[in-house]
Parts: structure tokens; C-alpha cells; sequence
């Protein structure tokens, strides 16, 4: 008994202890990093660049995608960086789509003096909380794929990402329906979620707009699959489009209920309608469907194919939507620390510095992406996608793109 | 404002029964095992799944092989329902003997807790099992029947609007229906079915009366289960798409159904199961109108349950249980 106690008390000092210990050594560090003499002790030529996205779980096939797109920018840069007398290495975390898995991270990337910049993340729900970690160590953040307005709308200084926000993307999809559809009348269901009500909102906004008439603004609920009910509304306000703000799994049930129905008119969606399992879902009846999504097709270019072919070489992978922004977000990176590494005379800058010159970086011509990042730290090149399925294959088909200059 | 409501009623009558018809049958076998057990098998939802992913993957094998195109799709069907009630009545009887027969001395609560982990179990089972073999847990089956009927209800009267059908819902329909009367006849008339009702009376006074009351349990759970798999499988059928955690609001739903009807009332859950597809559908295509928009039809579900709330207040048994007398 005694001996128990006195073990626990034992352990928890030397925890106590350790805690301590590591809380001000980092104190000490950071002081040293931001007096700029080149971030004190040994091996200071190291540049270290983490990734964070979902490696494992269900959205680890796109995490893995920019996880390998940033790192072949990075092994391209590093002959560059050793002229300039710095090693560079990845550091590849693992975020698991889970936003306390995400701020875990995030902590650890700031304590880790080498590293000087994040590509990340996958998930807006992710990157939010965690880039207020990184914020507070002064680390650059790069994002590839997250359109949540939040994300950039908190005014961080080191926050940038080089694809479109939402409330971009609504209103692009409505100038295409309006103007390119002729769609006068518009039912919208949403899916009460974040995404699928801001989405929703913005669509709806941007198409009354431009004239059109709003017959519905319904919801439903994700999980559920039967949506007959709100489609019966749909079929007796006869619209001349649907527009559905949320994800394939409602979207390919909701699109198949409503060819089902005899509802042949077309219908719209967002980037969360952007997997090849809503054409298994829908099946045919996904024909006629548009969708807007922040991510380009990379292989139009010639630009992007080379890069498809080296992916493919270096990886044995196919590319997908989002590895060539994981590419082009390392680009921005490497690009805005080469810069700052010059402006401090090629000797190691601090953090501070190389936030600075990330958000200053103009006109830098990536794969898929142009970027030059505005104050708020959105990309002004941003573009959105609109695809169309003309049959039921994925991906669907380039339509259109809506760029904002 | 009526007219509007009276223009789409034939085709939101017909979707609610569809739906009515699937909670229903999964109210029965809520309603079977409370009626028995006085234990709410909240892995009876996951059964339902369960049924769902069996079925779907003996008609992919079957597309597989080319016989789904050689065979009538009529015995196909029959085929499907049949091995894939036999299977997940035997999961069902499975389930009992191992987490609930242990605990049945046990506190109500404890029991409940097993069940629910018990749901979470096979969610994760046959998701890990659709991951590895499909690649994605969200899977598609062939559709069998994928016809459309037109219903020319406005020749009936011009208020009406014209409705559609898909044909998967009369088999849907008749399937359900030909279960619920079988099933209500097996516990109402056959010796097995006296013997369930006897066990759902008192237990002790019936093993004193020589009946095998681990038996009639393990049967209870087995014709339960075996009803659940057979709606997974019309499930399956009529929407096309299944995933593992279809189990959980439908069965969360088909549950009110049964309480609605009166839990433990065969009856009452087949009535109870419907008239809630019915209200729910009906909510969805008319509260914005009715409303004129202030509710929108994402309130569909408050209205079904404000509904069942205000049944429970006034009618505690429910719409056909009787009144219980507590057992001296």
C-alpha cells in the first residue's frame, strides 16, 4: 500500500518535473529562433516540412494523394536547397480526418524547431483548430484543399490556401445554371450539415441574384435514404433544375430517386458530390448531373499530364484530384522559404520570416493552380470547376471553369 | 392550399406505404422480442443491416456468375429472402445465446447496454467485411425489378395528379404483407406460437407446464431475425444503395412504430409501422405547404415523433396494447 503511493507520487513528479522541463526549453528556443541567429545548437542546415493529412480511415486515399504530391515537389527542390546550404526532409503526419488527432499534431510539429512550414489539410473541420496551434508558433501553413470560409476568414497570418472558398463556389455554380442552363426556377435541398447549408445559402444567394426564382429551400437528413417525400414537393413545383447542397451519398440516392420519379430535369451539386461512388450509387441515372468542385482536372495540360506521368513513375499510383494541389501548395512553400532564406543573407530565417514571404508570394505558376495569395491569405487565381456526367462513368466531364479576376 | 395537398396525395400514399410497409416488418420483430423477453433488442436494427448486405451479396455473386440474367427475377427473389432469413436467424439465435441468455437473470439495463454493443459489433463486422472485399462500404446491388407503372389517378378525379411506381414496390408490399399474416398466424394458431405466448405470459408457470422455454426463446429470436434479414433484403431492393449504419434510424424508427402500435402487439407494430411511413412521407412533401414554408420538410421526423409523444401521453399502452397488470 505505502509502496503503491509512494510509487504514484513518484511517478507524477517526474512527470511533473519532465513537463516543466520541456515547457521551458522550448520557451528558450523559441526566444533564441526569433532573435534570428540562425536557431542555435546543431544540425541548423535541417528544413524540416510536415504534412498533415488523413493517412488512415476513410478519406486516406486523398490525404495519401497530397501527402504524395507534396513530397515530390519537395524531393525536386532539394538539390536547389542544398546549393543553398540546407538539407530538406518531410515529415509526413497523420491528421485521421479527426480534429483532436489534427491540434495532437500540431503541437508536436510546433515543438519541433527544424520545422518551418505544414501542407495541410484535407478537412476544414481539421485545419481550423489546428492552424490556431500553428498560428501560435508562427509556422506557414499551405492548404490544398480546405474551402471552408472559417478557414482564412480568422485573419491568421499564417494561414494560406491555393484552392476556392465556399462562397465562392456557390455563386459560380449559380451563374453557370442561370446563365449557361437557363434555369429560371430552382428547387434546393440541402443537407442541414455546415457544408451542405452554407453551400446551400451561397448557391441560393448568388441565383436570386441573377433573377432566378427559388421554389424550395428544403432539408433532409444524412442517414436517412428515403427521399420521396421532399421529391413529391419537387415534382409538383416542377423546377427547371435541382440544386442539392450536401454529399454523394445523399446526392446518389437523392439523383436516382428522382430519375426514378420521372424528374428529368438537370441537377446541380457541389464539390461534395465529387467521388466516383455517387456514379456507383446513382448508377445511369446520374447522367445530367453537374457538380462544382474547387479541384481542376490536372491531366488538361500539358503541364499536369507530365506531372500525372512522373506521380505515376515515382509512385506507382494513379493521381487524384487533389495530388497535384498538395504539388502545387509545396511549391508555394519551398518558394516563400527560398525567398526568405535569400532575404536573410542564405542564412536560416525564422519562422516569423518565412510566414512573411509565403503570403507574399505573387504569381506563382503551379501544375494546376496559378497562386498569388491575397491578405486574407486566399489564392486570387482560385478557380471553380464545373463537370458534367453525360454518361455514368467517373470523372465526369470539364464543362466550364469560373475564376474570380 | 388543399388542392396542392390533394394533388400529390396518390403518389406521397404510395411512397409512405413503402416505407410503412419496411418499418413495419422491422416493428415486428422488436415487437416479438418484447413481447416475450420484456427486453428491447436494440440489435435488431443491425440485423436489419445485416440482411441488407447478405442479400445484396448473394445477388452480386449471383450477377456474378451470369444467373441472375437466366433466372426469372421472381425466383430470384425467393431464393435471396429465403437464404438470407436462415442466415440471419441463426445470427439472431447466435446473438441470444451468447449476450443476452448469459444476463437474463440480470438487471433490464444490463441487458440493453449488451444489445447496444452488440449493434456496434456487427456495424463494424460487416463494414470491415464490405471494406475488404468491395474496396467501400457503401455497396450497390443489382435492381431486380426496376419497372416503372403509372398510376392514372387523375382519371379518378381531376384533383388528382398522376402517379408513378416502381414495380419493386408491390413486391415490397405483397412481401411484407404475406410475412405479417403468416406471422400473425403462426403466433396466434399454430401449438410453437401457444407455447410463445405462454413464455410472454410467465415464464416460470410455462417451464413448469413442460415448455422449453430456452427453446421458445431461441425460436422467438430466430423468427425475428430471420423477419428483420427478409425487410433487409425488400430494403435493399427497393433503394438500391445500403450501408452499415442503415440499421440505426431505421430501427430507431421502426422501434417508435412498435411503441406507437402498443410494444409486444404484433398488430400494433404492423399498424403502427405504417401509419408512421405514411405520416413521415406525408410531413416531408406537405409541411412547407401546409405551413406556408415556415416549417420546411428537414421537420419531418419532430412532426412523426411530436405525434407518437402526444399517443403516449394519452395512450401510454399505445394504439392497440392492452393495458398491463402488473404480475403478483
Amino acid at each position: 500500500m505505502v509502496l503503491k503511493k509512494t510509487l504514484s507520487i513518484l511517478a507524477t513528479t517526474t512527470l511533473a518535473v519532465g513537463i516543466l522541463a520541456g515547457c521551458s526549453g522550448g520557451q528558450k528556443n523559441d526566444t533564441a529562433n526569433n532573435g534570428g541567429n540562425g536557431g542555435g545548437g546543431g544540425g541548423s542546415n535541417v528544413i524540416k516540412i510536415a504534412t498533415q493529412t488523413p493517412l488512415s480511415g476513410g478519406s486516406a486515399t486523398l490525404g495519401e494523394s497530397i501527402k504524395l504530391g507534396a513530397q515530390l515537389a519537395l524531393e525536386e527542390q532539394q538539390a536547389n536547397f542544398e546549393k543553398l546550404g540546407f538539407k530538406l526532409e518531410l515529415v509526413p503526419y497523420d491528421d485521421q480526418g479527426d480534429p483532436k488527432k489534427g491540434v495532437a499534431n500540431a503541437q508536436l510539429i510546433g515543438a519541433d524547431k527544424q520545422v518551418f512550414g505544414v501542407v495541410g489539410h484535407l478537412n476544414s473541420g481539421v485545419a481550423i483548430p489546428s492552424s490556431e496551434i500553428y498560428e501560435k508558433y508562427s509556422i506557414p501553413m499551405v492548404s490544398p484543399a480546405n474551402t471552408a470560409t472559417d478557414v482564412t476568414d480568422r485573419g491568421l497570418k499564417t494561414v494560406n490556401r491555393i484552392c476556392a472558398r465556399d462562397d465562392f463556389q456557390g455563386p459560380a455554380g449559380a451563374k453557370f445554371a442561370v446563365e449557361k442552363l437557363g434555369a429560371k426556377k430552382i428547387f434546393i435541398i440541402q443537407d442541414k450539415t455546415a457544408y451542405g447549408t452554407g453551400l446551400a445559402e451561397a448557391f441560393k444567394k448568388g441565383a436570386e441574384e441573377l433573377g432566378a426564382q427559388i421554389l424550395g429551400f428544403e432539408g433532409i437528413t444524412v442517414g436517412e435514404k428515403d427521399f420521396n417525400g421532399v421529391l413529391n414537393q419537387v415534382l409538383a413545383k416542377k423546377p427547371d433544375l435541382i440544386y442539392f447542397g450536401g454529399l454523394y451519398t445523399e446526392g446518389g440516392l437523392l439523383i436516382k430517386q428522382a430519375r426514378d420519379k420521372g424528374i428529368t430535369v438537370p441537377i446541380m451539386g457541389g464539390d461534395g458530390l465529387d467521388s466516383s461512388t455517387l456514379v456507383q450509387i446513382a448508377g445511369d441515372a446520374v447522367k445530367n448531373t453537374y457538380m462544382t468542385s474547387a479541384a481542376g482536372l490536372t491531366t488538361v495540360t500539358d503541364a499536369g499530364k507530365q506531372f500525372a506521368e512522373k506521380y505515376k513513375q515515382k509512385f506507382g499510383k494513379e493521381i487524384e484530384s487533389y495530388s497535384a494541389y498538395g504539388y502545387d501548395a509545396m511549391g508555394v512553400l519551398l518558394k516563400g522559404l527560398e525567398n526568405a532564406i535569400k532575404a536573410n543573407g542564405n542564412k536560416l530565417p525564422t519562422r516569423q520570416q518565412v510566414a512573411e514571404e509565403v503570403r507574399k508570394v505573387q504569381d506563382y505558376q503551379g501544375v494546376v493552380t496559378k497562386v498569388s495569395f491575397d491578405e486574407k491569405g486566399d489564392n486570387k487565381y482560385a478557380k471553380i470547376y464545373i463537370y458534367k456526367f453525360d454518361e455514368a462513368k467517373y470523372p465526369a466531364k470539364l464543362e466550364d471553369e469560373v475564376s474570380k479576376q | 392550399m388543399i388542392n396542392e395537398v390533394l394533388h400529390t396525395l396518390p403518389q406521397v400514399l404510395i411512397d409512405g406505404l413503402t416505407l410503412g410497409a419496411v418499418y413495419a416488418i422491422v416493428a415486428l420483430g422488436y415487437t416479438m422480442v418484447y413481447g416475450i423477453l420484456e427486453l428491447i433488442n436494440f440489435a435488431h436494427g443491425e440485423i436489419f443491416m445485416t440482411g441488407a448486405f447478405v442479400g445484396t451479396a448473394i445477388l452480386l455473386t449471383f450477377a456474378g456468375f451470369g444467373w441472375l440474367a437466366s433466372m426469372p427475377a421472381l425466383v430470384a427473389l425467393v431464393l435471396v429472402l429465403v437464404v438470407t432469413s436462415v442466415v440471419t436467424g441463426l445470427l439472431g439465435m447466435g446473438i441470444e445465446r451468447v449476450a443476452y441468455r448469459p444476463l437474463r437473470n440480470a438487471p433490464k439495463l444490463i441487458t440493453l447496454i449488451t444489445a447496444i454493443g452488440v449493434s456496434f459489433l456487427l456495424q463494424d463486422i460487416v463494414r470491415f467485411i464490405a471494406e475488404l472485399k468491395n474496396g467501400n462500404y457503401i455497396l450497390t446491388g443489382p435492381s431486380l425489378f426496376s419497372g416503372q407503372i403509372g398510376i392514372k389517378a387523375s382519371s379518378i378525379s381531376s384533383i388528382f395528379n398522376d402517379a408513378s411506381v416502381k414495380s419493386s414496390f408491390f413486391i415490397v408490399l405483397i412481401v411484407a404483407v404475406i410475412m405479417m399474416v403468416t406471422l400473425d398466424f403462426f403466433v396466434n394458431k399454430t401449438k410453437w406460437g401457444m407455447a410463445m405466448r405462454a413464455v410472454a405470459q410467465d415464464r416460470e408457470t410455462a417451464a413448469l407446464m413442460s415448455v422449453n422455454v430456452n427453446k421458445v426463446i431461441a425460436l422467438t429470436f430466430f423468427i425475428g431475425s430471420a423477419l428483420g434479414g427478409a425487410t433487409g433484403v425488400l430494403f435493399a431492393i427497393q433503394y438500391g444503395t445500403i450501408d452499415p449504419y442503415i440499421g440505426f434510424i431505421l430501427g430507431l424508427k421502426a422501434f417508435t412504430a412498435a411503441v406507437l402500435g402498443g410494444i409486444g402487439n404484433i398488430r400494433g407494430a404492423m399498424f403502427g409501422g405504417i401509419l408512421l411511413g405514411v405520416m413521415e412521407m406525408f410531413a416531408a412533401a406537405n409541411l412547407p405547404v401546409v405551413s406556408h414554408g415556415v416549417l420546411g420538410a428537414e421537420y419531418k421526423d419532430v412532426f412523426a415523433f411530436a405525434i407518437l409523444i402526444i399517443v403516449l401521453i394519452f395512450k401510454p399502452e399505445g394504439l392497440f396494447g392492452k393495458v398491463s397488470v402488473e404480475k403478483v
